[in-house]
């Protein structure tokens, strides 16, 4: 491997990849179902966020697996991490970190680009509609299996005619490790 | 635009069996068709609009056959990266497009049977039974790329050795 390679990009190339038409299109007619189904949109975005959870607690171990990252020493380091190495190991994407508070427990992720967003515009009656939310579920989610319990939500969002597309993200707590093992076994 | 745009394949796959366990499991538990129906409209509509992405370069098609020989070639391998392995018909309007590898079936696993050798009809009729939620995805991807070029059908999935799934096809007259 290059020695020059940055960490997201050694972690994009260790993955297979797909055109990203079949994930986008896919994702956006998972959306158009659930917002047919339960009509009104606050019920998507929950339902969006709970599918991102389940999938983020999923996809940490692959993550894990490949991307080659250490254990993250302080939440700053794991903010880089999703946002230089996660985001662009699964999407291709890097997002930037910034608007940090004083005690770093809290920070913004910004995506300039957005393959979940292509093709997509959001009609009158989906103002509330937090698009991406499912993106918000599978940080939480993921967090969450490497013990920090975290609040995950939209604060700009360009469908909704901001400038950027920015979640903020903030840390709530570190869960204690406990092992499920027990010693006779 | 999304021209070159690539994400990993485990984003795909998350995404597919995480809707077909919402629907399934989480939404309408007790209601396996209706879960059936939402997510096969899901597929619906993206074949559709794959449909029309893939052929936007390319001259009319001239009959039916060259629909579904299409998509056997140059679809499946956008979306799943090969062909589609075998192809019959009986010439009245049925096709079964067979795939002996099909990408989302390769990562599911089943309880094995006691005995490996085993191949009662328990054992396939649970194999069809724990694939059978993530065939009304494909399904509903290839009805809606052929109905949006010009061939309305109804398709159904058939899976007996795993990673292995027959596609039938049957055309409306």
């Amino acid at each position: 491997m290059a020695p020059a390679m940055r960490p997201g990009d050694a972690a994009f190339a260790a993955v297979e990849h797909v055109n990203a038409e079949l994930f986008t299109l896919t994702y956006g007619a998972i959306v158009r179902q659930l917002l047919t189904d339960f009509e009104e949109v606050e019920q998507v975005n929950k339902q969006l966020d709970a599918m991102g959870y389940n999938i983020g607690i999923r996809l940490i171990d692959d993550f894990l697996a490949k991307s080659n990252v250490t254990r993250c020493s302080e939440f700053r380091e794991t903010a880089d991490v999703i946002a230089k190495v996660g985001f662009k190991m699964l999407l291709g994407v890097t997002a930037t970190v910034s608007n940090w508070n004083n005690d770093s427990t809290e920070c913004s992720l910004i995506l300039e680009e957005n393959p979940l967003v292509d093709f997509v515009e959001l009609p009158e009656t989906c103002q509330g509609l937090h698009y991406c939310n499912i993106l918000c579920g599978v940080i939480r989610g993921a967090l969450e299996m490497v013990s920090m319990r975290t609040e995950v939500k939209w604060v700009r969002d360009m469908l909704r005619g901001d400038d950027a597309y920015e979640m903020r993200l903030k840390m709530l707590d570190q869960i204690p490790e406990a092992y499920p093992y027990k010693d006779d076994e | 635009m999304a021209g070159g745009r690539e994400v990993a394949e485990s984003c795909v796959d998350a995404v597919i069996a995480e809707m077909v366990a919402t629907y399934c499991k989480r939404l309408h538990p007790s209601k396996p068709e209706l879960a059936a129906r939402r997510v096969e409209a899901i597929g619906y509509q993206v074949g559709m609009q794959l449909a029309e992405r893939y052929t936007k370069d390319r001259p009319r098609f001239a009959d039916h056959l060259e629909v579904i020989k299409f998509i056997c070639k140059d679809f499946w391998a956008e979306v799943f990266k090969k062909q589609i392995d075998n192809l019959k018909t009986n010439h009245r309007g049925v096709f079964v497009l067979q795939d002996n590898r099909f990408r989302w079936l390769t990562r599911l696993s089943i309880d094995s049977p006691a005995n490996p050798s085993d191949s009662s009809p328990t054992s396939s009729a649970k194999v069809a039974q724990a694939a059978g939620p993530y065939l009304y995805y494909p399904c509903g991807l290839i009805r809606g790329a052929l109905t949006n070029l010009g061939v309305p059908c109804a398709v159904s999935a058939e899976v007996s050795t795993l990673p292995a799934c027959s596609f039938i096809v049957r055309i409306k007259a």
